[in-house]
């Protein structure tokens, strides 16, 4: 059989080129990656090379021929011991643009039933503990149980965690489970990912958010889309965790709230809790969560006290919102430490007759839209209070969201608090005014209650 | 260190020297499965560049010609515990690796039989029982990656090393420096192999790179390194074997530079603007690692011509079943889309 040489595509979006010249004729002698014609596109010039070897039979397509399509047969070469054809065959049949594309299948975001939420220790007694003790607790316990579980990031050990949160695990596990790593977290970053890649269960903890911009590639590329593109078959069972957003005075770059950052991408999971109980048992479910996890503390949360249920296993389930009072006027949504003020707008609301409905997210990738939605169906309004920037942010996700799911429901628009859309100031007064305050929700909420359609 | 490669420490400096003893041939069994690998090379990228160019691979794909002698070098020089990692030049290590010319095409093809089941593609294919790690798209991630890989070896005391290839381009990128120290201090065992094949896409040493000997790269973190010639793959072995001993042995990293070139373009859309057709020829005529092989071979009365046109054929037949397996398999089911997106728990 001779082999019908075809004009090759040279480029991802070539479709025809010019045959500029040939370096052979019929009869002559190829071997494999021997240069046998050139071609040009608008582009660039380039060489066609032999892949089989044999010899040039017939050339099909002579030298100078202008808008030579993609797989048009130009030659025909012949092996040893062939004869040259009588006819040219056929090229192969069209792929790609020409085939018939199956229209692609709808997102899976149907919403389920909501099934109740199970906290199996409900009633236990309960012990006070600080956001802090409670993420140390939930590490502890994790490493105990799984020796593939080992911390590292920036003075987690010797010093005991830039803000205490790895107090005394350094003197348990011994500094080849408890890692201090150089300032570096692009690299510790991608170091932590092969880790997780080839079978064990790191911690990574960022002294904030802020610096995992110079990680945020590997976080991305490398932990959240190599199950996808391997098919399956690598996983990065790895948290990422730390302060995010503002704490106070300390400006611009150590202020910044990431939340939409890492809910916009599949892949993840993002957990941003607000109570200490929440911490320890959704960090539990993280370490043990075969997927990379984003894990958003807030560094003002970290010294607050909270009753912790004192179970053996705390295990919050990731991807579940909780109702933390329920009120009839409307829906208020909010995670990490917004989650607190949004409570406290809330008693203020109570006093002026408003019973405000308030939904910690806790986790943001996947969110619980079920939970939001059936709340709205019950408030008819709601309100989305985010300490980041409104563009594209949680907020505006969920207005689509409620607007998809629930817009006959609807008694006004959606309405976000958000941090307002500048760089965080230094300057205190300036500072108060970017962040969301329980008063700017207290007004929010009264304002969307008052609206009537 | 064993000859070839010396590295001497002193009060916390290395010092590295270079000498280039002719290297040792090992038997002919081996010498046939150096030779047979690195054709099997040769010959899928070639048969990958005839499938590109109908069409039936698309994107960006970027072909090992020439540097075969680099990926078939190291790989004898490693056992079942190592890990291979590297970046998006990568078919020719997975085919050393051991897998499947066959599910590496159909991978290259879109195909759900594919390594990745279609979803990866040239750039990201993956294989654990091979502990083959990818297969990276991003310059210099694999760098930090495979240090990770490396970390898990130590971690878990399984003896096992992770050989972290980078190219001459990557070497600039700051994760590598970020790497190489937290190698250096942990003393994890890794690899580093630097495939300096003279062009970091279209840009060569000379312009990218202040300072070109790319295997002092380690030396302000007191790795050591050596270079040898990547054209030579009796050369690449015995470096290797050295480099992997020491770095098994819990010295710590070691940067082995392998001088290479690729007689292809960047990927297939390369209009090869930024060297000379003589500079390529010159390579490919003077200096194929394949070509070399097969001379000694015969020299040394180890195989006739007969019996490489007989090795030729199988490892044609080899890429022809590649190629239409490929062909031959189904896309992925559109339901495809949506899974593998999170690994449920």
């Amino acid at each position: 059989m001779p082999t019908p040489v075809l004009m090759p595509a040279l480029s991802p979006t070539m479709t025809e080129g010019t045959l500029a010249r040939w370096l052979k004729k019929p009869g002559d002698r190829v071997k494999p990656g021997e240069v046998i014609a050139e071609i040009e596109t608008d582009k660039a010039t380039m060489e066609v090379e032999a892949v089989d070897e044999g010899t040039i039979a017939e050339i099909l397509v002579p030298e100078g021929t202008e808008g030579v399509k993609v797989n048009t047969p130009i030659a025909l070469i012949v092996a040893e011991g062939e004869s040259p054809p009588a006819a040219a065959a056929a090229p192969p049949p069209p792929r790609g643009a020409e085939a018939a594309r199956p229209a692609a299948p709808a997102a899976p975001r149907v919403l389920r039933p909501i099934e109740p939420l199970e906290e199996s220790w409900a009633g236990a007694k309960t012990v006070k503990l600080t956001v802090r003790e409670a993420l140390r607790d939930a590490m502890a316990e994790e490493m105990r149980r799984d020796p593939t579980v080992f911390l590292m990031g920036e003075e987690v050990g010797y010093y005991q965690g830039a803000y205490k949160v790895s107090q005394g695990l350094l003197d348990e596990f011994g500094p080849e489970r408890v890692i201090d790593t150089p300032i570096t977290e692009y690299g510790f970053t991608g170091l932590g990912v092969g880790a997780a890649m080839a079978g064990l269960r790191p911690i990574v903890e960022f002294m904030t958010w802020n610096f995992a911009m110079q990680a945020i590639d590997h976080i991305i590329n490398s932990a959240a889309k190599t199950l996808y593109m391997s098919g399956g078959q690598m996983n990065c069972p790895i948290v990422f965790r730390g302060p995010n957003g503002a704490a106070a005075r300390v400006a611009a770059q150590h202020s910044q709230e990431y939340s939409s950052w890492y809910a916009h991408c599949p892949g993840l999971k993002v957990v941003a809790p607000y109570s200490a109980a929440d911490a320890k048992g959704l960090l539990k479910a993280a370490i043990r969560d075969p997927n990379p996890v984003v894990f958003l503390e807030n560094e003002v949360l970290y010294g607050k006290s909270f009753e912790v249920p004192d179970v053996p296993d705390l295990l919050v389930p990731i991807g579940r919102a909780k109702i933390l009072r329920r009120g009839r006027d409307l829906t208020i949504t909010a995670f990490s430490i917004m989650v607190g003020k949004a409570l406290e707008a809330a008693e203020r609301l109570a006093a002026k007759g408003i019973e405000a409905e308030v939904v910690d997210l806790r986790t943001l990738r996947p969110l619980d839209v079920e939970t939001v939605v059936e709340s709205v169906k019950r408030t008819n309004r709601l309100l989305s209070v985010e300490e980041g920037w409104p563009v594209c942010g949680i907020g505006a996700e969920l207005a689509a969201l409620v607007m998809e799911h629930a817009f006959d429901w609807l008694d006004a628009p959606v309405v976000r608090v958000t941090g307002k859309d500048v760089p965080m100031p230094y300057a205190a007064n300036l500072e108060r005014l970017a962040l969301p305050q329980v008063e700017d929700i207290a007004a929010a909420a009264e304002a969307l209650v008052a609206r009537r359609i | 260190m064993a000859s070839g490669v010396r590295a001497a420490r002193t009060a916390g400096t290395v010092a590295v020297e270079v000498i280039e003893p002719k290297p040792v041939v090992p038997p002919a069994e081996e010498l046939f499965k150096l030779y047979r690998e690195m054709l099997l090379i040769r010959r899928f990228e070639e048969k990958a560049g005839q499938l590109y160019g109908m069409g039936l691979i698309g994107g960006f794909c970027h072909l090992y010609i020439g540097q075969e002698a680099v990926a078939v070098g190291i790989q004898h020089a490693l056992t079942e515990k190592d890990s291979v990692i590297t970046g998006y030049r990568d078919h020719g290590h997975m085919l050393v690796c051991g897998m499947d010319p066959r599910r590496v095409m159909a991978e290259l093809a879109g195909r759900v039989t594919g390594y990745s089941k279609g979803k990866g593609g040239s750039m990201h294919m993956f294989a654990k029982e091979v502990r083959f790690y990818g297969g990276h798209g991003i310059v210099g991630a694999q760098v930090a990656l495979g240090t990770g890989i490396a970390f898990a070896h130590k971690y878990k005391k399984d003896g096992g090393i992770c050989v972290t290839y980078f190219g001459d381009g990557a070497a600039n990128q700051g994760q590598v420096y970020e790497s190489f120290n937290m190698a250096a201090l942990w003393k994890l065992p890794v690899l580093y192999v630097i495939e300096n094949n003279r062009y970091a896409m279209g840009t060569s040493t000379e312009r990218h790179a202040s300072t070109r000997e790319l295997y002092q790269r380690g030396l302000a973190f007191g790795i050591p390194g050596a270079q040898v010639d990547g054209m030579d793959v009796l050369a690449v072995r015995e470096k290797a074997i050295e480099a992997v001993k020491y770095v098994r042995e819990g010295n710590g990293p070691f940067v082995l530079e392998a001088l290479t070139y690729r007689y292809r373009g960047h990927s297939m859309s390369d209009p090869g603007k930024y060297r000379t057709k003589e500079e390529v020829q010159e390579m490919r005529e003077r200096h194929d690692p394949i070509d070399k092989l097969k001379a000694l071979m015969i020299a040394e009365g180890i195989a006739d011509e007969a019996r490489f046109k007989e090795i030729d054929k199988e490892i044609r037949d080899i890429c022809n079943e590649a190629a239409r397996f490929a062909q031959d398999s189904p896309e992925p089911d559109p339901s495809e889309l949506y899974t593998d997106v999170l690994v449920e728990a």
